[in-house]
């Protein structure tokens, strides 16, 4: 099962670089772990301590965001998109 | 109180002022006539209508939220109490005079910016009174909040890449100027001086004359840095004991709205790294449950930026003897009230 991760511009400092990666994963929750796993650094960006999504960063699957829906329990297929994103802009206003 | 209801209601019914001076205003309120004259720098120095309403905003002594040394006390400007509810109703509106001061903003000009969020709700707020199209390059990611409040004023928004946050936006904002020059009139508040000179010559007088001059440090959140270089300027003009401490989240990735991480963000061109005393950071979490105890116990609902810029102020007065602190609290939380950390 290969999906691809896309990575804000803010945390590619953690994955060398790379803003699109490819993964293994049958859940939302799975995928980050691998993602997590294979760049331990990103790990306290991502999850708080007890390992649940920090509440400002929102995750969608093709455009959808997880949190209305099955959350971190959300099923991925071959092909899908898992975007990561703030839930701000950052910057200006 | 900044609306004076007394007077207000001593006013014959039904008979309202205008003091849009040569300016003849339609129903919808667009100015109909081309030779009216400038606005003035500050606002209050005979805005129009609603833009002289701008500034002048509380200063407030927090009651719950308190240091535990009681001999350091904190303040916040409220800035909510501006005409489009935030702290950039004062840069913005001071680049939009300049502009049509300098007259590199004529009527049939369209105003070009790149803004998450409050500069574009000011300046669309703005462009509503003045007559002027507002176009702004937005990352999609801004919260609903938002978005709505730019269609109610009716600004057009071009959405940009939001895992580049708002450096996308910047960066699409410079794209449609380079290819239509003559369109637009793009302040580019990263690099406008005006910015900062905004908080020099409003925000900066306002606090001394609020404190009696008794203000010893000032902390503000770094977004364009407009309000810490500004205010801080004029602090330090006038006083000299000020110390000026300068808030930034704590990562490159984090929720705390209108502020950048400036190691890895676009440095604005008006920003001086060594000006500030000091420079703090804030986590994101830290900045969210400050949020919730100044709603729960002061009754202040505040934007995530004000949260954080109240948890630099709480650990600042642990660091020191005696003082007043004052913080500039630049939104309110109704602008928030989707996101989900409310429900902790
Ligand atoms: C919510 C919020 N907080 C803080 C700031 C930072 O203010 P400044 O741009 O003056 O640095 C802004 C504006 O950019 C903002 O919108």
């Amino acid at each position: 099962m290969s999906v691809e991760i896309q990575i804000p511009v803010a945390l590619a400092r953690y994955t060398g670089n790379q803003e699109s990666l490819k993964l293994s994963g049958a859940s939302v929750e799975e995928a980050i772990r691998n993602l997590t796993s294979q760049f331990p650094s990103l790990k306290n960006h991502l999850l708080d301590k007890k390992g649940e999504i920090r509440p400002f960063v929102n995750i969608y699957v093709n455009d959808q965001d997880i949190r209305h829906g099955k959350q971190m329990k959300t099923a991925l297929k071959s092909g899908d998109v898992v975007t990561i994103v703030p839930s701000i802009a950052g910057g200006n206003k | 109180m900044r609306f004076n209801y007394r007077i207000m209601n001593v006013l014959p019914p039904l008979k309202f002022s205008s003091s849009l001076g040569s300016t003849t205003e339609t129903m919808s309120g667009k100015p109909t006539s081309l030779n009216r004259s400038p606005l003035p720098l500050r606002p209050d120095e005979g805005a129009p209508g609603v833009l002289g309403r701008i500034g002048n905003t509380p200063l407030y002594e927090f009651r719950q939220v308190t240091p535990k040394n009681d001999r350091v006390k904190i303040f916040a400007k409220l800035e909510w109490y501006n005409p489009a509810g935030s702290v950039k109703d004062r840069p913005a509106y001071r680049m939009i005079a300049h502009g049509e001061q300098t007259g590199a903003l004529k009527p049939g000009k369209i105003i070009l910016d790149a803004s998450s969020g409050n500069t574009g709700i000011a300046y669309a707020m703005i462009g509503a009174c003045r007559g002027y199209q507002v176009r702004l390059c937005i990352p999609k990611n801004v919260c609903i909040e938002r978005k709505q409040m730019l269609a109610a004023y009716g600004a057009e928004v071009i959405y940009t890449d939001p895992r580049k946050s708002s450096d996308g936006a910047i960066v699409e904002a410079q794209r449609l100027m380079r290819e239509n020059p003559d369109l637009y009139f793009y302040p580019d508040q990263y690099n406008n001086d005006q910015n900062w000179t905004a908080h020099f010559e409003t925000t900066g007088p306002e606090i001394i004359r609020q404190t009696g001059g008794q203000v010893t440090h000032f902390i503000a959140g770094l977004g364009t840095t407009g309000s810490l270089m500004g205010t801080g300027r004029r602090l330090k003009k006038e006083l000299k004991h000020i110390k000026v401490i300068a808030m930034q989240p704590d990562s490159p990735f984090h929720g705390l709205e209108g502020l950048k991480h400036m190691e890895s963000a676009i440095v604005p061109g008006i920003y001086d790294a060594n000006f500030p005393d000091d420079q703090v950071s804030v986590r994101t979490e830290d900045a969210h449950e400050m949020v919730r105890r100044l709603a729960r116990e002061e009754g202040m609902l505040v934007g995530i930026s004000s949260g954080a810029v109240m948890k630099a102020a709480l650990n600042h007065s642990e660091r020191i003897e005696t003082g007043n602190i004052v913080v500039i609290f630049p939104d309110g939380g109704d602008r928030y009230l989707s996101e989900s950390f409310w429900k902790a």
